[in-house]
């Protein structure tokens, strides 16, 4: 619909007789017809630009499209746009509706000879002090920048990116940050020029943030530039703001190091970025050392091998041994990427020789979130390091981590089990794992336990049924009776899916007499449970042994004493139901729904009459 | 700072200081005299009347980075911002004056029901934010609820419907044949406050600072235990970086009093504590400042040590200098100009009110002593500035070693009626013009003053008015 539109748009921007012919019709139409017309509804519309309430504002501007269709090309250029630029007192999700909704506005306004139309409201929006809404104007800016011609583009665009990066306010200097990099390839030499000197400017722009924005998008403008100019120009930005006296600008720099180092031949890297780059390493904030930290796997694909060997093998580990726990934590993250990527010919010396001591020193690091961040990625270093290597110096590391004090340690350890269990089978593991887990699913702290449930189906998988009936199938029953709901909920959700992977056999035997027998526990909650279960279980365990084991139940409990297992009962049926017997459907539940449909408890009534209407019993 | 550039002026000011000077070191002992400004009377605000609404005492007062607009906040929980009018041309001696702007109801009353606590709604502190485009930001806080609040201006507004006229009749749809677009039509200023951003839930106990950091995102505020970093564009997390709450609360030996970052340094801020200590951070060092970099304490005068000594050297405000070399400090009894440089001792020492030291024990008695006064300082550092009782405020130049006491009240409230110097007698013989210490008025106190940031414009808040003096043009 959208396209139809479009095409006679352009169309009638191209023949104003037809247009204009088109209005008549459409003004006739309107007059013969009793108001009720398609013009009544964008009549609305319009209207609920300024409505009161902000939901109806932000509906209207999502429809912008539909008013702009209806006002056609030429209204929308002198009459709507103009009203758009000047509602920059608007709420900021009407804002950001509006920002975005321009970006793919070309067309409405008359195709590409027109879309310069669109810059004045975006130029207003690109100027406010809310960043999501600054951030979608430049988006659309740089989206419709690529739909101007080289002449608009120089006569139109260029100027406004100027004026935004000459602003009074640091607001529009900062946009305008962001759209150097889409103009700069389609100018002049000399309006080129001029874009580089603008961009030097802001990267030493009085305010601090300013000087972010420049730094942030420094990577990106330099993909853009000739790579003479990338060595005249942007390194020395770079290093002026490598070493900005604000630390949230030098961290900046770090990522912006990134792209340089891709663009440069692998012979300057070293005179124009590594001093850059060792400084960062070792800034005095630790903030930027996060930052070389979080960044260190792109960097090391960026410098390559012989760089990665000589220089951030070194920086690797000081940051490792970093003295901001922070900083640690965002290493030890690194640990695994690092691995893998160092170059093959001296990728085990360098970890056995280089990495490895560090490692084992952060597996007993004073701060939990370090150690928990290592755990999180350790395991897989077996792989890397195959079989023999794994056994003899990884897998003290990771018996170590499983008897950690802090249980996220723990859980990241088992959470990743799947790695070791390729190189060198859980086995190994096991005399370990299971005194951890078994401590792990006590733990005080309901929300561990409820992690560790959710690791059990993945568990069952690689350590066997056979293991697991042995001595975790009493952990998983016990958790059915914890005091917690949300561990009770997750534990009857666990069985399902260990069902799931066991088969409806394998309930057969173990699960379903164990949940049975709890329906006649003298905690009313308990035999909610055993609800809940059948709920969860039916479908996975097929019609036979629902209709054959768990419906008598149900259908038993119906009679208890407490309203909540009654109006439980009903919707455990209605849930159960679909995969019932026909025969036992209507034989047996519906009696029982029924009888419930007249109990004296209100709630037991409203859900047993739902269950009716639901099952189509009635 | 602007010099009185008059002659006669000058003449006039420097007799009447060397005059006061001689005669209070020659009696007192005490340094007399002020700057070489004439402060004069230019407005006050708020209600003339003797019987003060508790909703209406001013809790805090202050300029933005341009001096153009002066923020007050009150204990009903109210903003009021004033604007400076733009200079007469015809009446040079007389600057714009300031004018209500705008007011707003920043914070309401509220109840903890998990704690069950009252939460009032009187604003602690209001920070202005550096201006980034043409609307205005400013924090303002309660005891736990920290809001950032945009002022903007608005002088269009949209004309034309389809479906009803402007006054809001409904036309017949039928009448309806051509779709109109709504215009911007020019309209008279409306200045709206709007609430951008409520801080949360991140102070077990009574917030006393919030401050703008130099990095222009970031910002901190402190509780008597807690020191909290949060993103201005991010409520719903804050990092804690300092944290002085031992592990037994029997255990409590001092709490923060009050927190500054640094100008121009985005890393550093200070906290004071009420043990008289101000602890100087780096947050580049590590993620928790829980280690200090600079401990500035001045060893106690033994010749002093009194049962309140523990009380008055509790520090009540702490503000870096605009050129972020110093900081000041304010106890009870003084204000100290601290050397970034040199932990050991102040640099400065400035007796507020030292006539009060034989009073300590009236004074805390009736709980006086336990009021926390504010400093601030004049644009070029060159003179600071603090309150007293009495409705007195005292001003220090710090270069020429002079010190002033003004007093801010109805009486002299003329327009631009010269400020005459106040003096107290510390006892013995009062001479004349001189108060009596037991005559001041403690309940009338001068907590809060701000100094506009370029021009020699004070503003000074009684109980529950807003003085506004500046120094005399001609």
């Amino acid at each position: 619909m959208y396209g139809r539109y479009c095409s006679s748009i352009v169309s009638s921007a191209e023949n104003p007789v037809s247009r204009r012919s088109r209005k008549q019709q459409l003004e006739s139409k309107m007059a013969g017809a009793d108001g009720d017309d398609s013009l009544y509804p964008i009549a609305v519309l319009i209207d609920e630009l300024r409505n009161e309430d902000v939901q109806l504002r932000l509906n209207s501007i999502k429809k912008l499209s539909t008013i702009a269709l209806a006002l056609g090309v030429e209204r929308t250029r002198t009459e709507l746009l103009p009203f758009l630029t000047d509602t920059i007192y608007d709420e900021d999700e009407v804002l950001l509706a509006l920002a975005e909704q321009l970006g793919s506005f070309t067309a409405l306004v008359g195709g590409p000879d027109f879309v310069y139309c669109l810059l004045p409201p975006l130029e207003s929006l690109a100027t406010v002090e809310e960043t999501v809404v600054r951030d979608k104007a430049v988006e659309s800016l740089r989206k419709i920048s690529h739909e101007h011609s080289p002449v608009d583009l120089e006569v139109h665009f260029e100027p406004l990116v100027k004026r935004l990066a000459s602003g009074d306010w640091f607001t529009s200097r900062t946009s305008a940050c962001g759209l150097f990099s889409v103009c700069y390839p389609r100018v002049s030499s000399t309006v080129k020029a001029e874009i580089r000197q603008h961009f030097r400017t802001l990267c030493s722009d009085d305010t601090p943030m300013v000087r972010r924005a420049a730094a942030s998008k420094l990577g990106e403008f330099a993909k853009v530039l000739e790579l003479d100019y990338v060595k005249s120009d942007i390194i020395p930005l770079f290093t002026t703001l490598a070493s900005d006296e604000q630390d949230s600008v030098r961290l900046l720099a770090v990522e912006a190091c990134v792209s340089i180092a891709q663009l440069l031949p692998q012979e300057d890297l070293e005179a124009l970025v590594m001093p850059t780059l060792r400084q960062a390493a070792e800034d005095k904030s630790w903030r930027v050392r996060y930052m070389v930290a979080d960044k260190f796997s792109e960097l090391q694909k960026a410098v390559g091998p012989e760089i990665t060997k000589n220089d951030l093998v070194p920086a690797f580990q000081n940051l490792l041994k970093d003295c901001e726990a922070e900083v640690r934590a965002a290493a030890a993250n690194k640990v695994k990427e690092f691995c893998e990527n160092l170059p093959d010919d001296s990728k085990e010396n360098i970890i056995m020789s280089h990495i490895l001591p560090c490692v084992k020193e952060l597996v007993s690091d004073t701060n939990q979130h370090v150690k928990s961040a290592l755990a999180s990625v350790i395991m897989g270093l077996s792989t890397i390091l195959g079989k023999d290597d794994t056994i003899e110096h990884l897998l003290p590391l990771f018996l170590a981590q499983l008897k950690d004090e802090c249980p996220e340690v723990r859980l990241n350890i088992i959470s990743n089990l799947d790695c070791v269990n390729e190189v060198i089978g859980i086995r190994q593991l096991s005399q370990s794992l299971l005194p951890a887990i078994v401590e792990l699913a006590e733990d005080a702290k309901w929300r561990v336990r409820l992690a560790i449930i959710e690791y059990m189906p993945l568990l069952a998988g690689q350590l066997g049924v056979e293991f697991f009936d042995e001595k975790l199938n009493s952990l998983c029953m016990a958790w059915l009776v914890d005091h917690v709901y949300a561990i009770r909920e997750a534990a009857t959700c666990n069985l399902m899916k260990l069902v799931e992977k066991f088969g409806a056999e394998w309930a057969q035997n173990t699960i379903v007499p164990k949940v049975v027998a709890m329906a006649n526990d003298p905690n009313y909650l308990h035999r909610m449970t055993t609800l809940f279960c059948i709920n969860a279980l039916s479908e996975a365990c097929g019609q036979d042994i629902t209709t054959k084991q768990m419906l008598p139940i149900v259908l038993k409990m119906s009679g208890d004493q407490v309203a909540n297992v009654r109006f439980n009962v009903a919707k455990s049926l209605q849930k159960i139901g679909p995969v019932l017997e026909s025969t036992a459907l209507q034989a047996e539940v519906k009696p029982v729904l029924e009888k419930l449909a007249t109990d004296q408890d209100m709630d037991v009534k409203y859900f047993a009459q739902e269950a009716i209407s639901v099952l189509a019993l009635a | 700072m602007l010099l009185v550039e008059d002659g006669l002026g000058i003449c006039v000011v420097h007799l009447s200081l060397s005059l006061s000077l001689s005669l209070s070191l020659s009696l007192s002992g005490a340094g007399g005299g002020g700057n070489d400004v004439q402060w004069c009377f230019s407005q006050v605000k708020g209600a003339i009347d003797d019987d003060v609404a508790e909703a209406d005492i001013i809790s805090t007062v202050e300029f933005n980075h341009s001096g153009e607009l002066l923020a007050t906040g009150d204990k009903g929980g109210r903003v009021v911002i004033f604007q400076q009018e733009p200079e007469n041309k015809s009446q040079p001696q007389c600057r714009g004056e300031y004018n209500v702007y705008s007011t707003f109801q920043s914070h309401e009353p509220e109840f903890d029901y998990l704690k069950s606590l009252e939460i009032e709604e009187k604003i602690n502190k209001i920070r202005w934010l550096p201006q980034k485009n043409a609307a205005q930001f400013l924090l303002s806080t309660n005891d736990k609820t920290i809001k950032l609040w945009k002022i903007s201006e608005r002088d269009k507004r949209p004309e034309g419907y389809n479906l009803k006229e402007e006054d809001g009749r409904y036309r017949d749809p039928t009448t309806v044949t051509t779709l109109r677009v709504p215009v911007f039509r020019p309209m008279d200023l409306m200045v709206e406050a709007s609430p951008r951003r409520v801080f949360a839930n991140a102070h077990t106990y009574h917030i006393n600072s919030i401050s703008v950091n130099s990095d222009y995102e970031t910002y901190l505020s402190a509780d008597d235990l807690r020191v909290n970093l949060w993103h201005l564009e991010i409520t719903d997390r804050s990092f804690n970086i300092v944290d002085i709450k031992p592990a037994n609360m029997e255990e409590l030996t001092e709490v923060i009093t009050a927190t500054e970052f640094h100008p121009n340094q985005c890393n550093t801020f200070v906290y004071s504590s009420s043990k008289g200590t101000i602890r100087l951070c780096d947050m580049r060092e590590s993620a928790l400042c829980d280690k200090h970099s600079k401990l500035f304490e001045e060893p106690e005068d033994p010749s002093n040590r009194s049962f309140f000594s523990e009380i008055i050297s509790s520090i009540s405000d702490v503000k870096f200098s605009h050129n972020g070399r110093y900081m000041m400090t304010r106890d009870y009894l003084s204000v100290k100009i601290w050397d970034l440089n040199m932990e050991s001792r102040p640099v400065e020492t400035y007796q507020v009110h030292e006539y009060l030291r034989s009073k300590l024990c009236s004074l805390y008695e009736n709980d006086c002593i336990f009021d926390k006064f504010e400093c601030c300082w004049n644009g070029n550092d060159s003179v600071v500035m603090t309150g007293s009782y009495n409705n007195f405020f005292r001003m220090f130049d710090r270069g020429q070693k002079k010190d002033v006491t003004l007093e801010a009240s109805r009486e002299s409230s003329k327009p631009r009626a010269v400020l005459k110097p106040r003096k107290v007698s510390a006892g013995g013989k009062r001479k004349k013009d001189e108060i009596s210490v037991d005559s001041l008025d403690f309940n009338k106190k001068i907590l809060h003053t701000a100094w506009h940031p370029q021009e020699n414009i004070i503003a000074v808040a009684t109980t529950n008015n807003l003085y506004i003096f500046q120094d005399k043009l001609n």
